[in-house]
């Protein structure tokens, strides 16, 4: 019974970590978007700027 | 909704849900269909595009399509429960609760049309919000239960994506695109009339009134036979109308010919079991043929562009 629990609860802490880790592979996803967006939108004049 | 624990015993209610199951929210095999019919839609339209932007107005049409079908089965959690087809949906099955497939419906509806808008243009973010609007409020919410005319009307939202590619790339919508979402408007009721038929008794069990339960398998028979003649008529328009050559005609018209032997096939179907069976080749075929044809259209529009044809 309790070994029982015990296993439902390390399944459930499992479950818990493996969406926490899809979410920061869809938020990073999401930024690493928006970066390439950007510079693809700015074109290659993006390296022309003076420093 | 009473929640049913998975087979580790543990419930939605509990915090169970696993990645698999958002993921299934989303209708991955609906998506495929719908990234492959934008992606010919992209890559017919003339002028072409950046493949980055290209990539990205696909990514956000599949997650658009992902996020109607996320609110769909939020709405629908409770018919899904009584058809065999469903019942295993992360919803009705207990694995995901009701409130958490609309939450991941609406934040990726708004992503996924404020990307595409930022990424294109607002033409086709305005289609893609549109497409999603259709199918979630229009066809879930008021079509599929009020009318057996349903997935006729609702076949719309399907046929958007390859217009949504266009507009996409060319900020327009073109002839092209219009053929493109007739054809793939025209397919849809055969195609889930013949699913409905050798499911007759699920979408009864739902209280869906789905053709063959509100008007009888003969007059199906004939509305699957009727459309079919139309769709493969239109099928060949873009060969009719100069915008598609030989590689293509001679595609739809043979996959189109063994389209209405197999409608033919279903309306000369009398007894249950072969009429069944004959259902099921042509809702099998249907996936096949559209899948064809609209191969055959960018291999046509490649070859002809490289010379080769």
């Amino acid at each position: 019974m309790m070994a029982g629990q015990l296993d439902k609860d390390a399944e459930l802490i499992a479950r818990r970590k493996r969406r926490s880790v899809a979410l920061a592979l869809a938020l990073g996803a999401l930024v690493v978007i928006f970066y390439v967006l950007t510079i693809v939108k700015m074109g290659p004049g993006i390296f022309e700027r003076p420093l | 909704m009473a929640y049913v624990a998975d087979h580790r015993g543990i419930t939605a209610v509990a915090g169970g849900a696993r990645v698999e199951d958002y993921f299934a929210l989303l209708k991955p095999r609906v998506m495929s269909l719908v990234v492959f019919t934008a992606l010919v839609g992209l890559l017919l339209a003339p002028g072409g595009v950046n493949p980055v932007i290209g990539f990205i107005a696909i990514l956000c049409i599949a997650v658009g399509a992902g996020a109607s079908g996320a609110l769909n089965m939020w709405y629908d959690a409770d018919i899904d429960a009584l058809m065999s087809r469903t019942a295993n949906r992360p919803i009705p099955a207990g694995r995901i609760e009701r409130d958490h497939a609309l939450a991941l419906g609406l934040v990726l509806s708004v992503f996924s049309v404020v990307l595409l808008g930022l990424a294109t243009n607002w033409l086709a973010a305005g289609l893609l919000a549109f497409t999603i609007f259709f199918y979630a409020v229009i066809y879930t919410m008021w079509l599929k239960r009020a009318t057996p005319q349903n997935i006729v009307i609702g076949g719309a939202a399907g046929s958007f994506p390859p217009m949504i590619g266009w507009a996409a790339v060319t900020g327009t919508i073109g002839l092209e695109a219009c053929v493109l979402f007739l054809i793939i408007f025209l397919w849809t009721p055969p195609h889930f009339w013949a699913l409905a038929l050798y499911k007759q008794g699920d979408y009864a069990a739902a209280g869906i009134p789905m053709l063959p339960n509100v008007a009888g398998e003969k007059a199906t028979k004939v509305q699957i036979l009727l459309y079919s003649l139309v769709l493969v008529a239109t099928s060949l328009l873009p060969s009719v109308m100069g915008f598609s050559g030989g590689i293509y005609a001679v595609a739809a018209g043979v996959t189109g010919l063994s389209f209405i032997f197999l409608a033919w096939r279903l309306f000369r179907a009398r007894e249950d079991v072969p009429m069944r069976k004959a259902a099921r080749s042509l809702f099998t075929y249907s996936l096949s043929y559209l899948f064809i044809i609209f191969l055959a259209f960018v291999t046509d529009h490649l070859a002809r562009v490289s010379g080769w044809a």
